[in-house]
C-alpha cells in the first residue's frame, strides 16, 4: 500500500519537473541560468553592452579629441602611408586640397593589380551588390523591394567620373546613398573602386579584346569587331 | 517483543533501497539532463526591441555577414551594427514603418538600440570571431542557421567540451575559407569532409589548441 502511494507520489513529481522545465533546446525568453554570477560577470568592459562605469553608461567609447588609431601604414609604391596623412589615398584628393574644396585626383594611387582586383571583387560583393547588384547596373536585390532611387554605375557619367569622386562618394555618400567610410578602409575603397572600373571596361570591351580562348563562348555578332573609340571612353583607364 | 516492531518493519529495508534506488537515479538522471548549457542555453531566445529578421535580410535579399557584422572577421568581437547601417537601405524601404520607429530614432540621435545579447561567454573566457572565420569555421558551426532565423535562437551550447570537441579534431569542421559565410553550405560526404578537411589543416598548419591559457587567459 506505502509502496503504492510512493511509486505515484515519485511519477508525479517527475511528471512535475518535466512539464515547469520542460525539454533540452525548447524555445525560452528568459535568459540562461548563472549559478555564480560574480565569477561569470567580472567587473570588466565588453564592447558595445551598458556599464556605469562612463557616466553616459557605453562601454565601446568614442576617441579623445585629436588622438588617433593605432594603425598600420598601407604601402603606395614603396612609400608607407599613414591614415592621417594628407595623401590621395587617405582623401581622394590632391595633397594640400583646402577643406571644402574638391580637387579630386584623375586615377586609382593603388597599382592595379590581380590581388588589388580580387580583394575588390570580394569588397564589392559584400558591400555593394544589395543595391547596385553583381554586374553595377542597379539591378540589386533591394530595389526588387522598394528602394526607388539607385544608381547604374554604366551610366556614362559615372563611367567618365574621376576614381577620386567616386572615392568621395563611398567616403561621405551622395544625395540617399550613405557613407560606407564604416566599412572600408581607404584601401579596401579603392579595391572596390578598380572593381567597378573593371566591371565598366567590360560592358566597353570589343570581341577584339576576348582572349582567343574564350571567343567560342560568345554569341555571334555579340559586340562590334572594329575597334572604334566607343562613345563614352572611361576617363581613367 | 513483537510490540516494538510490527511486522511492516521487516519490509522496511527493502522499502528504503529501492526507494532510494529510484529517488537518486531520478536526480541523476534531471542533473544530468538540465545541468549542462545544453539545456540552459540552447533554444534562448530573447524578445528583440525590433523584428529584425536574419531570414528576411540574408536568406531573402542575399546580404553577407560581413555587411553587418564588419568586425567578425578583423577583430574577437563581432559587432552589432548601428542604426545608420539599417538605414543605409531603410532610408528607402520601408521608410516610415513603424516597425523601424526604434531604428530612426537611433539614427537620428545616436542613443543605441537596446539589442539583447544572445550569445555570450562568461567573462573568464578568451574568445575570438577573426582567428575561427579566417581559419574556415564557419559561423554555422557556433551559431547554427542563423539564415533560416526569422529572430535568433541560441543553437548550440558554447560549452567547454562543445570547444574541445572541435578543437581536438578541426579536420572534421574546417571549410574552404570561401564557404564561411555560406551557412547553406554542406559537406558531400562526411568521408570527403575529413579528407579535404585534413589537407587544410596541413596547409595552414592548423593546430589542435588544448591548452587551458588558450581560452583562459
Ligand atoms: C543601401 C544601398 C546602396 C549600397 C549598399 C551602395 N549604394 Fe551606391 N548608391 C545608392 C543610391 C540610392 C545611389 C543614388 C544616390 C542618389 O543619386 O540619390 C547610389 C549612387 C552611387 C554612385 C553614384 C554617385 C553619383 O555621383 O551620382 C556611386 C559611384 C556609387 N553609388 C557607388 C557605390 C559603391 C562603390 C558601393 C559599395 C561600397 C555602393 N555604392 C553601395 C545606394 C547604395
Ligand atoms: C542587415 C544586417 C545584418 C546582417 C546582414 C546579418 N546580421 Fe546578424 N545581427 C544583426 C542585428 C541587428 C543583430 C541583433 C539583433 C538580433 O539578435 O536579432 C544581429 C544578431 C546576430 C547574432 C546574435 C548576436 C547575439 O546577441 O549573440 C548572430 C549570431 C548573428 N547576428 C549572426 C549573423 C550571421 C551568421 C549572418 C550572416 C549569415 C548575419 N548575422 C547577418 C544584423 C545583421
Ligand atoms: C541592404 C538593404 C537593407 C539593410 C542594410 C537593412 N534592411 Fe531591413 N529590410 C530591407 C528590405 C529590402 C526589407 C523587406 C521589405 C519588404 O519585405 O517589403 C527589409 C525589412 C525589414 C523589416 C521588416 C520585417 C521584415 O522582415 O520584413 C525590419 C524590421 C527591418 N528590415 C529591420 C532592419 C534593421 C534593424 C536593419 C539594420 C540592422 C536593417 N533592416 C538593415 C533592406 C535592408
Ligand atoms: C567558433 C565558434 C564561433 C564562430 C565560428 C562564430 N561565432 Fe559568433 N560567437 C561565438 C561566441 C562564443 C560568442 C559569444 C562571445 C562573447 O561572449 O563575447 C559569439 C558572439 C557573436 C555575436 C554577438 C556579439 C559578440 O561578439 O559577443 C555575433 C553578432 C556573432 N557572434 C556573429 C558571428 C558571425 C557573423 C559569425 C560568422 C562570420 C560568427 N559569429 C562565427 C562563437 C562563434
Ligand atoms: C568548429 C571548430 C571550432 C570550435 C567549435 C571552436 N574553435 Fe576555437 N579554434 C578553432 C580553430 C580551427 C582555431 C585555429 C587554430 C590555429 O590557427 O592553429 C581555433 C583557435 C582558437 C583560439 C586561439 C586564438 C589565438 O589568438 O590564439 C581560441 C582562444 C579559441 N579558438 C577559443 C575557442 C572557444 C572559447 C570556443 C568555444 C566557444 C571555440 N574556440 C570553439 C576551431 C574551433
Ligand atoms: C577551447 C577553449 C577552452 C580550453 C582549451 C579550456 N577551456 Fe575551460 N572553459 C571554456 C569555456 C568556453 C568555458 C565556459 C563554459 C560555460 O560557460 O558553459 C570554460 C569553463 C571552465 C571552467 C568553469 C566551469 C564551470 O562550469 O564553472 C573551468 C574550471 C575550466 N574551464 C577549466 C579549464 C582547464 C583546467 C582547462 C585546461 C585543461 C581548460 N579549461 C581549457 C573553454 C576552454
Amino acid at each position: 500500500m506505502t509502496m503504492r502511494y510512493f511509486l505515484l507520489g515519485f511519477l508525479l513529481v517527475c511528471a512535475m519537473v518535466v512539464s515547469v522545465a520542460g525539454f533540452r533546446g525548447s524555445l525560452s525568453r528568459r535568459p540562461p541560468i548563472e549559478i555564480f554570477p560574480d565569477m561569470d560577470r567580472q567587473a570588466k568592459l565588453r564592447p558595445q553592452s551598458a556599464d556605469d562605469f562612463f557616466p553616459d553608461g557605453y562601454s565601446s567609447r568614442l576617441h579623445v579629441p585629436n588622438t588617433i588609431d593605432r594603425s598600420q601604414p598601407v604601402m603606395v609604391g614603396g612609400k608607407a602611408v599613414f591614415p592621417f596623412e594628407d595623401n590621395p589615398l587617405n582623401t581622394g584628393m590632391q595633397p594640400g586640397t583646402p577643406p571644402g574644396a574638391t580637387n579630386f585626383v584623375e586615377v586609382n594611387p593603388l597599382p592595379i593589380t590581380a590581388e588589388l582586383l580580387a580583394r575588390g571583387q570580394e569588397r564589392f560583393t559584400i558591400n555593394c551588390q544589395p543595391c547596385h547588384g553583381a554586374g553595377a547596373d542597379g539591378k540589386g536585390a533591394t530595389p526588387r523591394y522598394g528602394m526607388v532611387v539607385i544608381a547604374n554605375l554604366h551610366d556614362p557619367r559615372i563611367v567618365r567620373m574621376t576614381d577620386g569622386e567616386i572615392f568621395n562618394t563611398v567616403t561621405y555618400g551622395k544625395n540617399l546613398m550613405q557613407s560606407y567610410a564604416m566599412n572600408l578602409e581607404p584601401r579596401d575603397r579603392w579595391a572596390v573602386i578598380a572593381y567597378v572600373r573593371a566591371l565598366q571596361l567590360s560592358r566597353l570591351a570589343t570581341v577584339d579584346e576576348v582572349p582567343a580562348d574564350q571567343l567560342a563562348a560568345l554569341p555571334p555578332n555579340a559586340a562590334p569587331t572594329t575597334n572604334a573609340p566607343p562613345t563614352n571612353a572611361p576617363a581613367s583607364p | 517483543m513483537s510490540d516494538i516492531f510490527p511486522k511492516w518493519t521487516n519490509k522496511l529495508p527493502a522499502y528504503l533501497i529501492v526507494g532510494g534506488a529510484l529517488v537518486g537515479s531520478a536526480v541523476v538522471a534531471g542533473a544530468w539532463y538540465y545541468f549542462t548549457p545544453k539545456y540552459t542555453r540552447v533554444g534562448y531566445q530573447p524578445i528583440q526591441p525590433v523584428s529584425y529578421s536574419h531570414y528576411t535580410h540574408v536568406e531573402q535579399l542575399g546580404m553577407d555577414c560581413r555587411y553587418c557584422h564588419t568586425g567578425v572577421e578583423k577583430s574577437y568581437h563581432s559587432n552589432i551594427p548601428a542604426a545608420s547601417t539599417c538605414m543605409n537601405c531603410h532610408n528607402q524601404v520601408l521608410k516610415d514603418d513603424p516597425r523601424l520607429e526604434l531604428v530612426r530614432e537611433s539614427a537620428a540621435t545616436g542613443k543605441p538600440i537596446p539589442w539583447v545579447w544572445i550569445h555570450k561567454t562568461p567573462d573568464y573566457v578568451y574568445f575570438n570571431h577573426s582567428v575561427h572565420v579566417n581559419r574556415g569555421i564557419s559561423c554555422f558551426h557556433c551559431h547554427g542557421q542563423i539564415n533560416k532565423m526569422d529572430e535568433v535562437q541560441h543553437a548550440q551550447p558554447l560549452s567547454m567540451t562543445f570547444c574541445l570537441d572541435c578543437h581536438r579534431n578541426p579536420a572534421a569542421f574546417i571549410r574552404p575559407v570561401e564557404q564561411v559565410y555560406n551557412l547553406n553550405w554542406q559537406p558531400d560526404s562526411a568521408t570527403k569532409q575529413l579528407a579535404d578537411g585534413k589537407k587544410l589543416v596541413a596547409q595552414w598548419k592548423v593546430q589542435s589548441l588544448e591548452n587551458c591559457s588558450t581560452c583562459h587567459r
